[in-house]
């Protein structure tokens, strides 16, 4: 079983719901990563959500776009991120970390050398975010060789007929994309994302995080009961980047994101326990 | 160069998955693949209805001005002393340039499919400015994502584009060109996709798009075919069109591609050197990649992080092209060239003082091009040059870089 289903299992067998923290690597130097990481397990995340910085990052909003911006000034690079995932990996065996960007990077580097290269750097999933299921093939094969899962975005847009071809092509667990729009934007229409949850749930039993437009301990709150697992990312991004911007140091900065981190943990498990 | 190629090759791409042979495709986030299979969907349907047809037909003949006529060059095509250089004068369209003849296709799409509001993306402000026109003639809403650094480099068609009513938006993301607006209107596209068309200018993007684009271009290729036969009494020798996204040059190339005898160069923007490194050059100095929806030649580093490109000419400033030239590449049934800055400012100024013919400065890429393939060609040979579009735009361009205080 991968880390990723054996850590989703051992969260449903103790009725929790999965906190997932996104924040993008390199951001704004190599040097903070793997710390951030660290800090995230220690204030409650479940699993890791590590964007790969892109020169076009289409879907994401202005928050996400300034740190792929920074990354890439600061010279992090895909080959840079698997080796901050092997520091990582060094002190932290346990936690799953998927990889989150677009086809290009993992395209350019060749996907059978980028699944080879990532498993070995200790990474057990990946999200590309403009790779559809018509145009996985190539990038499935690859990663099944090394066991990787693939994490497929379905869309409050995606129609009944889609969800099929993409729960096939699935696996670690579904990102529903809770809103229209990129990241970091707009509200949350609860009843909505619960609607569709259940529609995606009639078509496959792999577990179900909610992402896009959760910025807060009383937005995780009000999905965590219905999800599998709640991502955050932009907030989480916009923290960090204020609060180096305010000057504090890069500790300091950090402090702030658990601090936030830590608040949106115990909303979950608030709200899944009421 | 003659190529002999199966004739239903053309016809199969392409795919129903939008594949020219390797490239094409629809690498989008999910939320965009319903729409962008409703809007096949449509087209296909749309496409095949002679009513369609008809109201499409009339808006090229009225509204645009079409047929553009076919003008032999006399005066430069002596000067060089060989071939003869016909112009295809796409820049006496509506809007001048090749532009709008996409823009009215998609803007009609548009209206059958109920979306009351339309965005583009624009580079020089040419499609920009051909998205507000059939905006405001059709009454919809319309916002044109513009790189910040193309919108001071082109104010005058920004300021058209506010007279026309549109909303330019400044994008200030990336390197602040092409193809940041269009990651722009993507991101616009995803957040307001049920009310919203989104008229892509070139024949890149996600399937449909390189199809329907080139559909609607080809009628470039379609006349100066018939003109040609007509005038010269036989097909070009040579055709030659600037390519940036390339709908220009795949509208004049595509019905001719099962002609053997016709030969076809696509002219890439040289920047200041293919050897610089600082051009817009992909199909010349590229690799392929995945960018903006498609499986196409990208300018990238070892990375796959898309590199910023150089171009005296704003429109051919992107660091992609559409699918279905890297399909053409591979096949080798068309050459593709790159003519580098200081060349094509010669062309600009040659043309304008011989013909009384101002081309735009993506198009003097294609003139530079055609006077080198003139030289080596006999006087009973011809050559199409796809005009595609008119130079007033850049006059303070080339005021700067002559420089002249205006």
């Amino acid at each position: 079983m991968s880390r990723i289903a054996g850590r989703f299992r051992e969260l449903a067998a103790a009725g929790r719901t999965a906190l997932v923290p996104y924040v993008v690597a390199g951001d704004p130097d190599p040097a903070a990563t793997v710390p951030l990481l660290h800090a995230l397990v220690a204030a409650g995340a479940d699993v890791l959500e590590l964007g790969v910085p892109f020169s076009d990052p289409m879907s994401e909003g202005p928050v996400i776009q300034r740190a792929h911006e920074r990354s890439l000034a600061g010279g992090t690079r895909l080959r840079s991120v698997l080796e901050l995932v092997r520091e990582f990996r060094r002190d932290d065996p346990a936690t799953p970390l998927l990889l989150m960007g677009y086809a290009n990077p993992v395209e350019h580097m060749g996907y059978d050398v980028f699944a080879d290269a990532a498993a070995d750097a200790g990474v057990d999933g990946l999200l590309t975010v403009d790779i559809p299921p018509e145009e996985v093939a190539r990038v499935n094969r690859e990663l099944k060789r090394v066991a990787m899962d693939n994490i497929f975005l379905i869309a409050p847009t995606t129609p009944e007929a889609r969800l099929d071809l993409i729960t096939r092509e699935a696996s670690g667990f579904i990102y529903y994309v809770s809103l229209k729009g990129v990241t970091g934007a707009g509200n949350l229409d609860v009843a909505d994302v619960s609607r569709h949850l259940a529609r995606i749930r009639g078509h496959t039993g792999l577990p179900v995080c909610v992402g896009f437009g959760i910025k807060d301990a009383a937005s995780a709150a009000a999905v965590a009961g219905t999800a599998d697992g709640v991502v955050v990312g932009s907030a989480l991004v916009d923290c960090h980047a204020r609060a180096l911007a305010e000057g504090l140091a890069p500790e300091a900065a950090r402090e702030r994101v658990v601090a936030l981190v830590a608040e949106i943990r115990s909303g979950i498990d608030a709200a899944v326990a009421a | 160069m003659t190529i002999k190629l199966d004739p239903q090759l053309i016809n199969t791409v392409p795919d129903a998955d939008g594949r020219f042979g390797a490239y094409g495709g629809r690498f989008v986030s999910e939320t965009l693949i319903a729409a962008l299979a409703e809007l096949d969907s449509v087209y296909r349907e749309l496409s095949a209805d002679p009513a369609f047809q008809r109201e499409l037909d009339e808006d090229l003949a009225h509204y645009v001005g079409r047929p553009s006529p076919l003008y032999e060059a006399r005066r430069l095509s002596d000067e060089i002393g060989g071939g003869r250089i016909h112009f295809k004068r796409e820049d006496l369209n509506h809007t001048g340039a090749h532009k709008v003849n996409n823009t009215v296709g998609q803007a009609l799409l548009a209206k059958h499919m109920g979306k009351p509001r339309v965005i583009a993306e624009t580079g020089a402000g040419q499609h920009g400015v051909a998205s507000a026109t059939i905006a405001a003639r059709l009454g919809l809403e319309c916002h044109v994502f513009m790189g910040a650094e193309d919108v001071k480099r082109q104010s005058l068609n920004v300021y058209r584009m506010k007279l026309l009513g549109a909303t330019v938006v400044p994008v200030t993301s990336g390197s602040r060109t092409l193809k940041d607006a269009m990651n722009e209107a993507m991101r616009d596209w995803v957040t307001n996709v049920d009310d919203t068309f989104y008229i892509i200018g070139t024949v890149a993007g996600p399937h449909p798009y390189p199809m329907l684009v080139r559909d609607f271009q080809c009628v470039i290729g379609r006349e100066a075919r018939a003109q040609c036969l007509a005038q010269t009494g036989q097909l070009p020798d040579a055709l030659v069109a600037c390519v940036g996204g390339g709908s220009n040059a795949i509208g004049l190339f595509h019905p001719f591609l099962q002609d053997e005898g016709v030969s076809m160069y696509g002219v890439e923007a040289g920047g200041e050197g293919l050897a610089s490194g600082r051009h817009a050059a992909p199909l010349s100095a590229g690799t392929p990649g995945v960018l903006h929806g498609n499986r196409t030649y990208l300018m990238q580093d070892d990375d796959g992080q898309i590199s910023e490109t150089h171009s005296v000419s704003a429109g051919l400033d992107y660091p992609g092209v559409g699918p279905e030239h890297a399909w053409l590449k591979d096949i080798g049934r068309v050459n593709y060239v790159a003519v580098d800055d200081r060349e094509a400012l010669a062309s600009f100024h040659r043309v304008t003082r011989t013909e009384g013919i101002m081309p735009a400065l993506e198009t003097a890429h294609a003139l530079a091009y055609a006077e080198k393939l003139a030289a080596s060609m006999r006087p009973d040979q011809h050559i199409v040059v796809n005009l595609s579009g008119r130079g007033d735009k850049d006059i303070l361009t080339v005021a700067d870089l002559d420089g002249i205080e205006l």
